[in-house]
């Protein structure tokens, strides 16, 4: 499992076994092209599917049959006969589709014809007071203790945020015997009416019935406070409390073990962009999706994106994303291929996504911070003092690295861009776009400098920098 | 904070923390273990010496950091448990020859 690739070259190298990576290494492999499939994990299914087929969870029903049925997907991959490798850090890529890999403490380079980067989503970053403080986590990181590990919390706990995944883990910990004592619910209420407009095509979407089942069974067990419009988690050392401000204005508090934060999933954009693939603000989203044509295709010749690191779609859309990339680069190499035209099934998929973008679109008080809060966790920097720097004359995320240090820690930004972007924008009075995201580069995981040095060296390299 | 599903059948095997021993289960993470363990876990971060446990658990926000059989500076949500594993919790910077 932990094995270094086998080959120094490949046709399709696949970044990430979650559903886009694992479908689209699918219908590559059998397409006759050699196919890797490189993966952070110790298993396949990415977030959405983690530990399918190793989770101590054995009742179908707890997870429930969306989850199951990333099993097939999964196995399909398998039995493809691409070589799949786990535990495999992808921390280079660039425009020759060169890609450095770290397997088991030792790198590698290696190239491929076609790369589908399928390195998914992440939380979109929470920064509320005292959102550092032991005790508090997404709920993904809830989710995934869930998943692969069968914890569930046991002590006083509180989830607060908005947006499907909320409800689902709220549900799957109920199920599994965990504890939670409030839902706080910061959907906006003037999203309601905004999203509106979206709301035939979500009702007859694929998650309508769904979710309302799963905020039913939610509300039947736990209170839940809605419109709340302020958020802090307090203590010393760890999470003791979190306040909040109610609809009607009342401020409330709650002492608490553990909070768990969730509003909403954005790209996980640092590979791509450090290979240079462009991106561009989505101000739906509100976060970076690279430019993509149809296909899925970068800016970057033989570079296509899939599944929700092209843009938030759900699971259905990146599998159907995963193939369409997939077709893309089994017609590029095999131009006699017969490929079949996937468009209908992900627009199919993609229904009603748009009244969640609307509906779930984080309020700024929860997006930009001020104040003390934290918005460099890393290097534990403060709202107030990329305000001041704004102020001395830093003009975007790269000048503020010089002035603060935001986005140099071991995150590489992941936490704290998104942040400092709209942040430094509403300061200076210009749009995210304008005001751009970290120049990212390799290597986009911090890795020991002895795996570099132990690297093979062309004699290019080494007459590069041997002096005479 | 959490506490295990009653039906998990995995293997349980062994892992030492700080020199303690304690119970994880096959295909937990470092980091799902420690959680699990009911021992203060919490690291001291690098630049203020603040108290952390991991945030994201998906190998995105580096509070896992850990020192894992005498490497520094691992992501325990990304590393599997392996009996006999001696983790030390990190207090502040990865020492130099860690």
């Amino acid at each position: 499992m932990s094995a270094a690739p086998k080959h120094e070259q490949y046709d399709v190298v696949v970044i990430g076994a979650g559903p886009a990576g694992l479908a689209a290494t699918t219908a590559t492999a059998r397409a006759g092209l050699s196919t890797l499939l490189l993966d952070e994990n110790a298993g396949p299914g990415g977030q959405v599917w983690r530990a399918i087929g190793a989770t101590p969870v054995k009742n179908e029903a707890l997870l429930g049959a969306d989850y199951w049925s990333g099993a097939e997907i999964a196995r399909a991959a398998r039995d493809s006969g691409a070589e799949i490798i786990h535990r495999a850090t992808v921390w280079s890529l660039d425009r020759n589709l060169e890609l450095g890999v770290s397997v088991g403490g030792g790198s590698a380079f290696i190239k491929a014809k076609r790369v589908i980067i399928a390195t998914g989503a992440q939380e979109r970053p929470f920064p509320i007071p005292g959102w550092t403080l032991p005790g508090v986590m997404t709920a993904g990181a809830a989710q995934t203790m869930l998943k692969s590990s069968g914890l569930v919390p046991d002590g006083p706990t509180v989830l607060a945020g908005q947006g499907p995944l909320l409800w689902l883990l709220a549900a799957q910990i109920l199920r599994l015997g965990g504890r939670i004592d409030r839902v706080l619910d910061t959907t906006p209420r003037a999203n309601y009416l905004a999203a509106l407009p979206h709301a035939f095509a979500f009702m007859t979407s694929l998650y309508f019935v769904k979710g309302l089942a799963m905020m039913r069974e939610v509300r039947a067990k736990v209170k839940v406070t809605t419109g709340v419009t302020e958020l802090a988690a307090a203590g010393t050392d760890r999470l003791e409390s979190v306040s909040y401000v109610t609809a009607g204005g009342r401020r409330e508090r709650l002492p608490v073990e553990l909070l768990l934060l969730h509003h909403g999933v954005v790209p996980n954009v640092n590979l791509a962009m450090a290979a240079g693939v462009e991106h561009r603000w989505n101000e739906l989203q509100l976060c970076w999706t690279p430019v993509l044509d149809a296909d899925g295709n970068s800016s970057i010749p033989g570079i296509t994106i899939a599944g929700d690191g092209a843009g938030i779609g759900g699971a259905q859309a990146a599998l159907w994303r995963g193939r369409i990339a997939a077709e893309r680069a089994i017609k590029a190499l095999r131009p006699t291929a017969k490929v079949s035209d996937l468009s209908p099934q992900l627009k199919r998929a993609e229904r009603g996504r748009t009244f969640l973008d609307v509906l779930f679109r984080p309020a700024k008080q929860f997006r930009i911070p001020d104040g003390d809060t934290i918005v460099c966790r890393c290097e534990e920097i403060t709202a107030k003092d990329v305000l001041d720097s704004v102020a001395i004359g830093a003009t975007g995320p790269n000048q503020l690295k010089a002035y603060r240090r935001t986005g140099m820690g071991p995150c590489q930004g992941r936490l704290c861009g998104l942040t400092v972007t709209e942040l430094m924008a509403e300061a200076r009075g210009k749009s995210p776009q304008e005001i751009g995201y970290y120049r990212l580069r390799a290597p986009v995981k911090p890795i020991m400098l002895s795996e570099l040095a132990s690297l093979p060296k062309s004699d290019e390299a080494t007459k590069a920098v041997v002096r005479g | 904070m959490f506490k295990r599903a009653e039906d998990d059948g995995r293997r349980a095997l062994t892992i030492h923390v700080e020199g303690q021993a304690i119970s994880a289960r096959e295909g937990d993470t470092v980091s799902a273990a420690l959680l699990a363990s009911g021992l203060d876990v919490r690291r001291d971060t690098a630049v203020s010496g603040a108290k952390r446990l991991p945030y994201c658990m998906m190998g995105v926000c580096f509070d896992c950091l850990v020192t894992i059989d005498g490497v520094g500076n691992r992501q325990g949500c990304l590393v599997p448990v392996a009996e006999g594993m001696q983790i030390e919790i990190q207090k502040g910077k990865r020492e130099i020859g860690k």
